[in-house]
C-alpha cells in the first residue's frame, strides 16, 4: 500500500541559487499527483527532494519538512532508508548495462542485502515484471539479454519493474515518457493506472494532456513556486490563478 | 501569490486528501540505517586511505632520499655536483660525470627521437588510411611495452656490433672532418645509449603528439583547407601551430623518461665515470646518474659511498619530477579545452 | 561575377606540390624507421630465443658460471612470486584511490592534490623506487628479500591503476548511480556493485597495463630481491627474478648464458603478452555489455 506525502515549507538551493520557494502540498496515498510547469520551474528539483535525491548533486541542499507517512525524511532518518521507501523512475531509462534483465530487476533486492531464496527471488522478479507489463516480452530471454539491449520503452518499463521489486510505498516519476515514442508512452500511462493500486505516485511531466489523463491532482510550478494545487479537472478547467490559466492555454512556457 | 501555494489546499470530493496521514507508516529499522551508515563511512575511510597512500609514498621517497643522503651532503655540500672525481677507493665523490652523461645521452636521444616521432604522429593522424591507423598505433604502443632489459639485451648483441663495425667507422670516415666523430669505434658508449633511448622515447612523444593533434578541432583544419591549402600546408598551419604547446609537453615527457631510464642505458653506455673530450663525446663510454646507481648501489660498502649514491638519486628524482610537472602543465594547456569527462 | 565557373584555375605551383609530396614521404619513412627496430627486436627474440629454449631451461636452476646447461626455472618462479605480491599491493590500493578520485574527490582540493601527486609518482624513475624500497624494507629487515621487490613494483603499479580506474569510472553515466540511489542503495554498495561493476573491463585493462609495465622492470629489483641461484618461495629471502637474470646473463662473458638471456627475454615477452591477452579475453567473455 502507498502512503501519502506531506510537504511543508520546502526550500531548495543549488549553491546560492534558490530553486524552490516555500512549497507546501499533500500527495494522497494511492493517487497519482502530477507536477506541471515550464522547463526550469523547479518541478524536477521538487520531486527529487521527495526522496532526497536532490542532495546527490554537489552543493545542493534543501530545508523544510517532507513527511512520508508519518516519517519526516529530513529529520532523523537516512537518505538510503528514505529512498528504499520512495522509489524513483528517471527521465531517461537507465538500466544497469552490465546486468541481465533479470539481474536488473533483482538488483535493488541484492544491493540492499535483502537476499531471498532463489525460488522466492524468481517469484519476486516475475511479479515485478508482470506488474510493469514487461513479463511477456522478456520472460524467455531475461537471463541472457543485457538490460541495455531492450528498446527504449522496454527499458523504461524495466526500470519501473526494478523500482517495484523493492516494494516502495511511493514511486516518483521524473518525466518518465519524455524519451519515449507515443506507443511506449501509452503503455507507461496504462501502467500508471495499475500502479496506483499499490503505490502513491508523483509524476513530473511537461505534457499537460498526460497530466490530465493519469493524475487525480495536479500542481503547477512557476519559477520555483507552487502556484496552484488542486484536483486535476479543476486545474485544467477552472484554474484559480491567472498564471495557471496562461500556462494551460498555451500563452507561455 | 495564490493561497494554494501557501497552505495545503484541500479540495473537497470523494477522495479526501489528508487521509494520507492515517496510513500506518513503515518505521525504518534502526539497525538498517546504522548498517548503511557504517558501510558508507568505512568504505569512505578505505578509499581515502588508498588515495592518501599516494601522498605518503611520494613523501616517503623524498624523506628517505633526503635523510639517507645527508652524510654526503654534509661532506661535500654543493660541490658534490661540480666535482669531477668519483673515487670510491679514497672515499671522495663528485657527481658531475653522471650529470654530464645523463644530460648528453638524453639530449642525444631527443635529437634523434623528436623528428621521427613527429613524422610518425603526423603520418598516423593526418596522412595514413584509416585501416592502417589502428595497426600503426598498435605497433608504436607495442614498442612502449617492451621491457627496458630486453632493449638492453638487443642493443648489446645487435645494435652495438652494428655500430662498432659499420656505422661508427663510416661516420669517422665521412664526417670525421666535423670534429664530432673522433675517437675509437667501441660500439658501446654514448651514441649507443642515445640511440636506444631514442627508440624507447619515440612511442611516448609520438603518442602525446598524436593526442594533442587529434584534439585540434576539425573546424581549424577545414578553415585552412578552404583557403586552398595543400595537405602539408594544412598540417603546418592548421594542426601543428595549434598543437605546439602540447607537442612540446610530449617532448618534455619523453625527456623525463630518458633522464630516468636505467637498464638499457646501463647495458650499453660503457659505465665510465669520466667526461670525455668534446670531439670524442659521442663514441666514448660514459655513465649516467641512473646507471651509476644501478651498477654500484649493491656493492657500495662505506656509509659515505652509499650516501653519495643516494644523493645522486635525490638529484635525479628532483629533476625528473620538475620535468614531468612541466610536461603535464603544457599538455593540460592544450587538452583543457576538451570535455573533461569525455572519451578524449 | 569575378570568374565563370568553368574557367580554369591556375595550377598549383610546383614548389607547393613538391613540399606536399616530400612531407608525406618523410613522414612515411619515419614510420618505417620506427617499425624497423620493433621488427628487429621481435625477430631476434623469436630467432635467438626459440633457438635456446629447451626443457632444461624451464625446469632447472642455473648452472655454475662457465658451465653449459642449467635454466631459469627458479627465476621464473621468483618473478611469479614478486609480481603476485606487487599486484596484491598495487591493484587494491590503485583501485581504491581511483574510486576516491572519481566518486569523492571531484573538484576538491585534496582530490586534486592526490591526482597531481599520482602523476608525479608515475614519472619517478624506477631506480628511485628501488632505492626507497631498499631503505624501507631491506634496511629494516636487514637483508634482501622478495618482499622488498614486491613493495617496489607494487608502488609502481599504483599511479597507473589509479588514473585509469578514475577515468573508467567517470565514463559510467551518472544516471546509473542515480538509479541505484533511487532504489535505496547506499553509496558504497552503488559504487562497488553498479559503478565499478559497469566499468569492470576498463578497470581490469588498466590493471593489466600496470602489470605489463612492471613485469619487465629490472632496475628496482637490483638491490631489493638481489637474485638467487636456488629455488626460493620465502617472501623474506633473496629471490631470483627473470628480468634480473636476463640482465646478469646478458652482461656476462659466457656464450651459453647469452643464449639463455635470449630465451629468458622470450619467456618474459610471452608472459607479458599472454597475461594481457588472457585477461582481455576473459573480460570480454565475462561481461555482457561494456560501458556504452
Amino acid at each position: 500500500m502507498g502512503v501519502g506525502i506531506t510537504v511543508e515549507n520546502l526550500n531548495a538551493w543549488f549553491g546560492k541559487h534558490h530553486a524552490l520557494h516555500d512549497v507546501s502540498m499533500i500527495a494522497d496515498a494511492n493517487k497519482c499527483t502530477a507536477i506541471i510547469g515550464p522547463s526550469g520551474c523547479g518541478k524536477s528539483t521538487f520531486i527529487r527532494c521527495l526522496n532526497r535525491m536532490h542532495e546527490v548533486i554537489p552543493e545542493a541542499r534543501a530545508t523544510g519538512s517532507v513527511r512520508v507517512g508519518e516519517v519526516d525524511i529530513y529529520n532523523g532518518t537516512s537518505a538510503v532508508q528514505v529512498r528504499r521507501r520512495v522509489g524513483m523512475v528517471f527521465q531517461r531509462p537507465n538500466p544497469f548495462p552490465s546486468m541481465t534483465v533479470f539481474d536488473n530487476v533483482a538488483a535493488g533486492l541484492k544491493l540492499n542485502g535483502i537476499a531471498p531464496g532463489k525460488k522466492e527471488l524468481e517469484e519476486l522478479v516475475e511479479r515485478a515484471l508482470r506488474g510493469a507489463a514487461l513479463w511477456d516480452e522478456v520472460k524467455d530471454t531475461m537471463k541472457k539479454k543485457s538490460g541495455a539491449s531492450l528498446s527504449g520503452g522496454q527499458q523504461q518499463r524495466l526500470c519501473i519493474a526494478r523500482t517495484m521489486a523493492v516494494e516502495p510505498e511511493v514511486v516518483l516519476m521524473d518525466e518518465p515518457c519524455s524519451a519515449l515514442d507515443p506507443i511506449s508512452t501509452g503503455k507507461i500511462e496504462e501502467l500508471i493506472f495499475q500502479l496506483k493500486e499499490k503505490f502513491t505516485i508523483v509524476i513530473v511531466t511537461h505534457n499537460m494532456q498526460q497530466a490530465a489523463r493519469v493524475a487525480e491532482f495536479t500542481g503547477f510550478f512557476l519559477m520555483g513556486r507552487l502556484i496552484e494545487f488542486d484536483r486535476t479537472e479543476k486545474v485544467f478547467t477552472k484554474p484559480s490563478d491567472k498564471r495557471t490559466e496562461d500556462y494551460i492555454t498555451g500563452r507561455f512556457g | 501569490m495564490s493561497n494554494a501555494a501557501l497552505g495545503a489546499p484541500l479540495p473537497s470530493g470523494a477522495d479526501e486528501p489528508g487521509k494520507a496521514l492515517e496510513v500506518a507508516p513503515a518505521i525504518p529499522k534502526k539497525t538498517d540505517i546504522s548498517r548503511a551508515w557504517f558501510g558508507d563511512k568505512s568504505f569512505y575511510a578505505i578509499v581515502v586511505a588508498c588515495g592518501t597512500s599516494v601522498l605518503v609514498i611520494v613523501g616517503l621517497i623524498l624523506y628517505e632520499l633526503i635523510s639517507r643522503s645527508d652524510l654526503a651532503w654534509k661532506a661535500f655540500g654543493f660541490k658534490f655536483f661540480v666535482g669531477q672525481d668519483w673515487d670510491p677507493v679514497n672515499d671522495h665523490y663528485g657527481a658531475l660525470p653522471f650529470v654530464y652523461g645523463t644530460v648528453v645521452s638524453s639530449l642525444l636521444a631527443l635529437l634523434l627521437a623528436v623528428p621521427v616521432s613527429m613524422g610518425v604522429a603526423i603520418f598516423i593522424t593526418e596522412m595514413c588510411p584509416r585501416r592502417l591507423k589502428t595497426f600503426l598505433s598498435f605497433m608504436t604502443e607495442l614498442l612502449a611495452a617492451i621491457p627496458s632489459v630486453i632493449y638492453g639485451l638487443w642493443a648489446i648483441f645487435v645494435l652495438v656490433p652494428l655500430l662498432r663495425e659499420n656505422v661508427e667507422p663510416f661516420l669517422i670516415k665521412t664526417l670525421g672532418w666535423t670534429g664530432l666523430f673522433a675517437g675509437q669505434p667501441f660500439g658501446i658508449g654514448m651514441l649507443a645509449a642515445g640511440i636506444i633511448l631514442a627508440i624507447m622515447v619515440v612511442p611516448i612523444i609520438s603518442s602525446m603528439a598524436r593526442e594533442v593533434m587529434t584534439a585540434v578541432p576539425s573546424a581549424q583544419r577545414e578553415a585552412v583547407y578552404a583557403l586552398g591549402a595543400t595537405r602539408w600546408e594544412m598540417i603546418r598551419m592548421g594542426v601543428l601551430r595549434n598543437a605546439r604547446a602540447g607537442i612540446v609537453g610530449g617532448v618534455i615527457l619523453g625527456l623525463g623518461r630518458a633522464l630516468g631510464e636505467t637498464m638499457a642505458v646501463t647495458m650499453v653506455i660503457g659505465n665510465r665515470p669520466e667526461i670525455s673530450k668534446l670531439t670524442e663525446a659521442l663514441f666514448a663510454p660514459a655513465h649516467t646518474m641512473a646507471s651509476v646507481i644501478a651498477n654500484e648501489f649493491s656493492e657500495a660498502t662505506g656509509d659515505l659511498y652509499l650516501s653519495a649514491l643516494i644523493e645522486v638519486g635525490l638529484a635525479l628524482f628532483v629533476v625528473t619530477v620538475i620535468v614531468n610537472i612541466l610536461a603535464q602543465l603544457l599538455v593540460w594547456s592544450v587538452t583543457r579545452g576538451m570535455p573533461a569527462r569525455g572519451n578524449g | 561575377m569575378a570568374r565563370a565557373l568553368n574557367q580554369q584555375v591556375a595550377p598549383l605551383p610546383f614548389g607547393r606540390k613538391l613540399s606536399d609530396w616530400a612531407a608525406t614521404f618523410i613522414a612515411a619513412s619515419c614510420v618505417v624507421l620506427v617499425l624497423a627496430p620493433l621488427l628487429a627486436i621481435f625477430g631476434y627474440l623469436l630467432y635467438k630465443g626459440f633457438g635456446a629454449l629447451n626443457f632444461d631451461f624451464l625446469t632447472k636452476t642455473p648452472a655454475p658460471p662457465g658451465e653449459i646447461g642449467g635454466g631459469m626455472a627458479n627465476a621464473i618462479a621468483g618473478s611469479v612470486l614478486i609480481l603476485g605480491l606487487a599486484s596484491a599491493i598495487g591493484v587494491p590500493v590503485g583501485i581504491g584511490s581511483g574510486i576516491y578520485l572519481s566518486e569523492y574527490g571531484r573538484g576538491s582540493r585534496f582530490g586534486n592534490l592526490i591526482r597531481f601527486t599520482s602523476d608525479v609518482l608515475n614519472g619517478v624513475p624506477s631506480i628511485i623506487i628501488g632505492i626507497t624500497a631498499y631503505a624501507l624494507v631491506v634496511l629494516t629487515r636487514g637483508h634482501f628479500s622478495a618482499l622488498a621487490g614486491g613493495v617496489a613494483l607494487g608502488i609502481m603499479m599504483i599511479p597507473t591503476i589509479t588514473r585509469t580506474t578514475e577515468e573508467m569510472l567517470l565514463l559510467v553515466p551518472h544516471s546509473l548511480r542515480e538509479a541505484a540511489y533511487g532504489l535505496g542503495v547506499s553509496k558504497w554498495r552503488t559504487t562497488v556493485s553498479v559503478t565499478l561493476r559497469t566499468a569492470t573491463s576498463g578497470v581490469i585493462t588498466g590493471c593489466m597495463l600496470a602489470f605489463a609495465r612492471i613485469a619487465g622492470e629490472t632496475a628496482p629489483l637490483l638491490f631489493t630481491v638481489f637474485g638467487n641461484t636456488y629455488w626460493n618461495w620465502n617472501l623474506d629471502q633473496p629471490t631470483a627474478a627473470l628480468p634480473l637474470q636476463i640482465f646478469s646473463y646478458a652482461i656476462s662473458p659466457y656464450d651459453d648464458w647469452h643464449r639463455q638471456a635470449w630465451a629468458g627475454a622470450l619467456i618474459l615477452i610471452i608472459l607479458i603478452v599472454f597475461s594481457v591477452a588472457a585477461v582481455r579475453i576473459a573480460v570480454s567473455r565475462g561481461t555482457l555489455g561494456s560501458v556504452q
